[in-house]
């Protein structure tokens, strides 16, 4: 009676492109115009899975740094007089056309960026939208954030973020400094300078008033220039933590109040009392989400030696079902590596972990000629003094270490100069709240991983930056206060 | 009868919660507004700024770790042993300030009441500063302030007591612990503080108070990696100065309170609080 | 890259749990060999107690964790030859099922006939898995299946509620049995459960799986239905499995489709990851079925998708997995219709029985 057995071998499902048009050029966005660089210079974005040239876009230079800020002192009369409540609709509007618009930029991204669709349409655009909407009813609330009767905008913000999630750090950064009455000039990575460009356009389907958000696309040197212009009020920025140290120093001395959320190196901390199969989930979304692209990543695994073995093997056989592939295919789990530069850096550090003598293992797994690729990796036999357990990866690579009894656990997860996040799994309530209370870090996630909402702050303590995004807390970065 | 001699008091710093002298044997002279010799104060050097750093990282565990209400009994318990030794604050402010005892005996009192007010923080700041948030899923999210570490705190050089105590008690009232930096030129309360604080129950290490030369102390502090943080009040006067800390501050990522005008009589507000706290948010899953 | 299933066995839960054992093969746990392997946990069922500490010592389950890996692999897209693939599948590990107070032997036989041959305007389509009755109607369908190699269940023990003494139960089994049936379905006693009397849920399975002997030496296969929605907790899910599997049931399932919430992903989820380890600790292979309110197509393959990626293709067929179900088939056959023709089928296209 049994049918002839044969795999269940899923069927290519890709996403249809056919949603979207991306113009062979664009301009920069300044004063709610697309013009080109003043020197006329441009450089290419490409598809990390393919290489394939997706667009050209301007590289922004001096002058339009220049014409950019003024744009936004500008608008920045009107815009922070408008009523709170007007402030409010406009940002409602873009959320509004950010869920209509949703599959197409879902689509974008992954384009652009190489993550898989089912994050950038399951996370990423939801959460954008998501930030828009909240931060839109705080516009014409601000007297009861606790943070004065009547806190006022700063002026212009300059904005950096990175190319991990191109969408949401520009939600994350827009939508609170409009709703407080600021005016931004913001400048997407280099490498994903696409959806900041369409949410150009959906600011003007919206009606936002020019001037209000202008896009400079460029390399660090457009960044370098926008924090140290002297009409910038205030300076936000996501990114490496090298970079953030050289902000601060720009910033030192004047009156810009500075936000910076830079990297991480996650202790994951798995009990041996812990829900063993949840964790293991936990440990794959924490190391394994958007490449591992994430500055919270839970890139250390600390599991307590009783158990090292059985979650280890569970993890292993875990993943193995992680599907590496075609970041527009449904049911990819690991997309691309969003640049050469960061393959470089990852393939380095991975082979400093060999050679430095932790144990290196990753399923078999048949990565794509084209493009740039990083098999799910990780490393047993990992010590605090190993480079792999220190320095931020930023790659689908974990580092697992062990630990004997609760205080090692938090020694361990706590040294480093890092502290944006860490997890912990265990049943046990009363340990979970003690080890939330003694870990050195911004976000704990205690029996989850990697989950974000606009209305939980984010950020993190010691060398992942200051200031917190999201919640009411992060409407503090953009008021004077 | 001839006048009794006076017993003159040998001002020593204050570190984890002991009384050394400077470890380079330095000390300077302290003068009263009008010039008048008053004292030898200790000459801190960078090594006892390190040992005040030591000291207070080694007590961040224990005070951050306190119960509010325990910091805040504490607190209190320093304005009460203030008001008893108000008298003596009274005359060193006068002296450091050239202030006439009226008016000096204005600064202690509104000073004592600042440990007071501030005392009453220690278990309502999480509350206004924390709270749930809630996030769309079946997860319970909490926010709640923590201190943010070693705080390096450059006091007023203008205000020898109130300003002293109003950069101090915000810090350590949360949980962090405290290098203070006396005003350069009136250290005397500040030490004095310190055998205050000596005797109110607070931990050794929770606040370590130097005296010297502002300059040289505070760069070692700004560019210490222990340090998490630095308030600049004491070099209010200097942009070229505080630009210079701010910078050095930058390699660690520093929080950095800006110098900035202040009027110490005035309600001072959270924000010296709030500038020295983290935001830490857990996540917990809710499901049977 | 896809998922193989662990080769061999390790040891998942046997430092905490049991006295090491590596098992060199996999045996069902319809088979000979299983008994020896159980035996080997028999200290952890010598008595209320020990069993106690052994359920209980089980991992716990996070339940947001569990629904958000459920719902995440639900998220799969199979399209085109993996859709046909997946259909033909379901289509075959059915328990085709009739378990009403009006069922009769014609109704039983209309069933049975769309059981053998499921579109009669496709003689393609594979046959059913099972046609699940009432004892009383074993009789009736083993004589309508005839040779057609589709298995007879029949519920039994008290079913639904299970609340009847034993004996009754046990002689409920037999009738079934003696009547032809191959499978047989079981409700546990959850009040037993609930009230923590594992041991007594131990020793009923036993003596049910006993019932299940034929005359012969051979044995119907025992499913075990867990009644899931009416435990509540994940928990008690990972723990009755664990208890049925010791026991030695052959099937573990999740409803009767007789209350209010019936088979769910994360229920199956955890049933199959409670199957997975059991078999990488003792190397017994034991089957999984849903049932109640699995309708869609699109349902089924979400199922057949956590199966894949929990299990592996070991566990793809219908000796490892079966669906409790009667509407599921028309939708089924409707969406294979659809994928032969490109036309959306509709109910006028397939048979009512």
């Amino acid at each position: 009676m049994p049918m002839e057995k044969q795999a269940f071998e899923y069927a290519p499902a890709p996403e249809s492109r056919a949603v979207i048009d991306i113009a062979p050029s664009y301009g920069l966005f300044i004063d709610g115009e697309f013009a080109e660089a003043a020197d006329g210079k441009v450089f290419k974005t490409v598809s990390p899975a393919n290489e394939e040239v997706l667009s050209e876009v301007a590289q922004a230079g001096t002058a339009d740094v220049e014409r950019a800020v003024k744009a936004a002192r500008k608008a920045f009369e009107k815009w922070s007089a408008l009523p709170g409540a007007e402030r409010a609709k406009y940002l409602f509007r873009i959320a509004r056309i950010i869920q209509e618009r949703s599959r197409e930029l879902a689509v974008l991204e992954s384009l652009d960026n190489g993550k898989p669709i089912k994050e950038s349409r399951d996370a990423d655009l939801p959460l954008v939208a998501a930030h828009f909407f909240y931060y839109a009813g705080w516009a014409d609330k601000l007297g009861h954030a606790g943070l004065g009767p009547d806190p006022k905008p700063l002026g212009v913000a300059g904005q950096v973020i990175p190319w991990n999630f191109p969408l949401l750090m520009l939600a994350w950064k827009i939508a609170p400094a409009l709703a407080c009455g600021n005016t931004v000039v913001l400048k997407p990575a280099e490498t994903t300078p696409l959806s900041a460009l369409f949410f150009a356009d959906i600011c003007r389907q919206a009606g936002l008033p020019k001037g209000v958000v202008n896009i400079l696309t460029g390399d660090g040197s457009t960044g370098a220039e926008l924090v140290a212009h002297p009409d910038v009020n205030k300076v936000a920025f996501t990114g490496s933590t090298e970079v953030g140290k050289a902000i601060a120093r720009t910033v030192a001395g004047t009156d810009k109040k500075l936000t910076l959320e830079l990297g991480g190196k996650a202790a994951n901390i798995v009990f041996d009392d812990a829900p063993i199969d949840q964790a293991v989930e936990g440990i794959v979304n924490g190391i394994f989400f958007n490449q591992g692209h994430v500055c919270c990543a839970g890139s250390r695994l600390l599991v307590q030696e009783s158990v090292q073995d059985e979650v280890l093997d569970a993890l292993k056989r875990r993943m193995q079902t992680l599907r590496v592939g075609d970041p527009l295919d449904k049911n990819t789990d690991i997309g691309a590596i969003n640049s050469a530069e960061q393959l470089g850096r990852i393939k380095e550090l991975a082979a400093a972990g060999e050679a430095e003598g932790a144990e290196r293992w990753a399923p078999a797994c048949e990565l794509p000629g084209e493009g740039y690729w990083f098999a799910p990796t990780l490393f047993t036999g990992v010590t605090q003094a190993h480079r792999i357990a220190r320095e931020e990866i930023f790659g689908p690579v974990l580092s697992v270490l062990t630990f004997r009894t609760p205080e090692e656990a938090v020694a361990k997860a706590n040294n480093t100069p890092y502290g944006l996040s860490a997890g912990i799994w265990t049943e046990k309530g009363s340990r979970s709240l003690w080890m939330a209370g003694k870990l050195r870090a911004g976000v704990i996630w205690s029996n989850t991983f990697n989950k974000f909402d606009p209305a939980s702050p984010f950020g993190g303590y010691k060398e992942s930056g200051f200031g917190r995004e999201g919640g009411r807390h992060g409407l503090e970065a953009y008021l004077n206060v | 009868m001839s006048e009794r001699l006076s017993v003159l008091k040998t001002y020593k710093l204050y570190v984890g919660g002991k009384f050394p002298r400077s470890e380079s044997g330095r000390v300077y002279e302290v003068t009263d507004a009008k010039g008048k010799w008053l004292a030898n104060a200790p000459l801190s050097s960078r090594k006892d700024a390190r040992d005040a750093v030591v000291a207070a990282r080694k007590a961040f565990g224990g005070w951050s770790g306190a119960t509010a209400y325990n910091r805040g009994q504490i607190l209190y318990r320093i304005a009460e042993m203030l008001e008893g030794r108000r008298e003596q604050f009274v005359s060193e402010v006068a002296d450091a300030e050239g202030l006439s005892k009226s008016k000096a005996a204005a600064q202690v009192d509104a000073a004592i009441d600042r440990w007071v007010w501030y005392a009453g923080w220690s278990d309502k700041i999480a509350q206004i500063a924390g709270g749930a948030n809630p996030v769309a899923g079946p997860y319970f999210n909490l926010s709640t302030p923590e201190p943010t570490g070693v705080v390096a705190v450059l006091a007023p050089q203008e205000s020898s007591f109130l300003g002293l105590v109003s950069v101090i008690a915000p810090a350590i009232v949360t949980g962090n612990t405290v290098v203070v930096v006396a005003g350069e030129k009136a250290p005397l309360p500040a030490l004095s503080l310190a055998e205050v604080l000596a005797t109110s129950d607070l931990p050794g290490g929770v606040v370590n108070v130097l005296s010297g030369r502002t300059a040289e102390i505070a760069g070692p502090l700004a560019a210490h990696q222990d340090v998490n943080a630095i308030d600049l009040a004491g070099v209010s006067g200097d942009a070229e100065e505080a630009t210079a800390l701010e910078t050095a501050a930058a390699d660690n990522l520093k929080r950095v309170l800006r110098p900035q005008a202040v009027d110490w009589a005035a309600d001072p507000g959270t924000g010296r609080m709030l500038a020295f706290l983290e935001t830490k948010t857990v996540w917990h899953p809710m499901g049977v | 890259m896809h998922n193989r299933p662990t080769a061999g066995v390790s040891c998942h839960y046997a430092r905490r749990y049991a006295p090491l054992v590596t098992m060199p093969t996999t045996v069902p746990a319809y088979g000979k060999e299983a008994a020896g392997r159980l035996a080997t946990m028999a200290d952890v069922t010598a008595d209320d107690r020990a069993l106690r500490r052994f359920l209980h010592g089980l991992p716990g389950v996070d339940a947001v964790g569990l629904q958000a890996r459920a719902a995440a692999l639900g998220t799969r897209s199979i399209k085109n030859t993996a859709k046909a693939y997946a259909i033909d599948l379901a289509i075959s590990m059915i328990d085709l099922t009739t378990l009403e107070g009006a069922d009769t032997p014609g109704k039983v036989r209309a069933l049975c006939a769309k059981g053998v041959n499921p579109d009669p305007t496709d003689r393609t389509v594979p046959k059913v898995a099972a046609i699940c009755v009432y004892p009383d109607m074993v009789a009736t369908a083993k004589d309508a299946l005839g040779t057609s190699g589709i298995h007879v269940a029949s519920v039994a023990t008290a079913f639904p509620a299970g609340r009847a003494a034993l004996p009754v139960k046990l002689a409920d089994t037999r009738d079934a049995v003696a009547a032809g049936a191959d499978e047989i379905d079981m409700v546990i006693d959850r009040g037993a459960f609930l009230s923590g009397r594992y041991l007594e849920v131990f020793e009923e399975i036993r003596a049910v799986k006993e019932a299940c002997v034929r005359g012969d030496g051979s044995a119907a296969h025992l499913k075990v239905i867990f009644e899931t929605g009416e435990l509540q907790t994940y928990d008690n899910v990972r723990r009755v499995s664990w208890l049925a599997m010791l026991a030695g049931a052959d099937f573990i399932k999740t409803s009767t489709g007789k209350v209010g919430v019936n088979a769910t992903p994360p229920v199956t989820l955890l049933m199959l990851e409670a199957v997975r380890d059991f078999h990488a600790q003792l190397g017994v292979q034991v089957g999984v079925k849903p049932a109640g309110g699995i309708r869609t197509s699109k349902d089924a393959i979400k199922y057949l998708v956590m199966v894949n990626e929990t299990l592996g293709e070991e566990w793809l067929t219908a000796d490892w997995f079966r669906f409790g179900a009667s509407s599921l088939l028309n939708d089924l056959l409707m969406q294979r219709q659809k994928l032969g023709t490109g036309r959306y089928s509709g109910p006028d296209y397939v048979t009512v029985d």
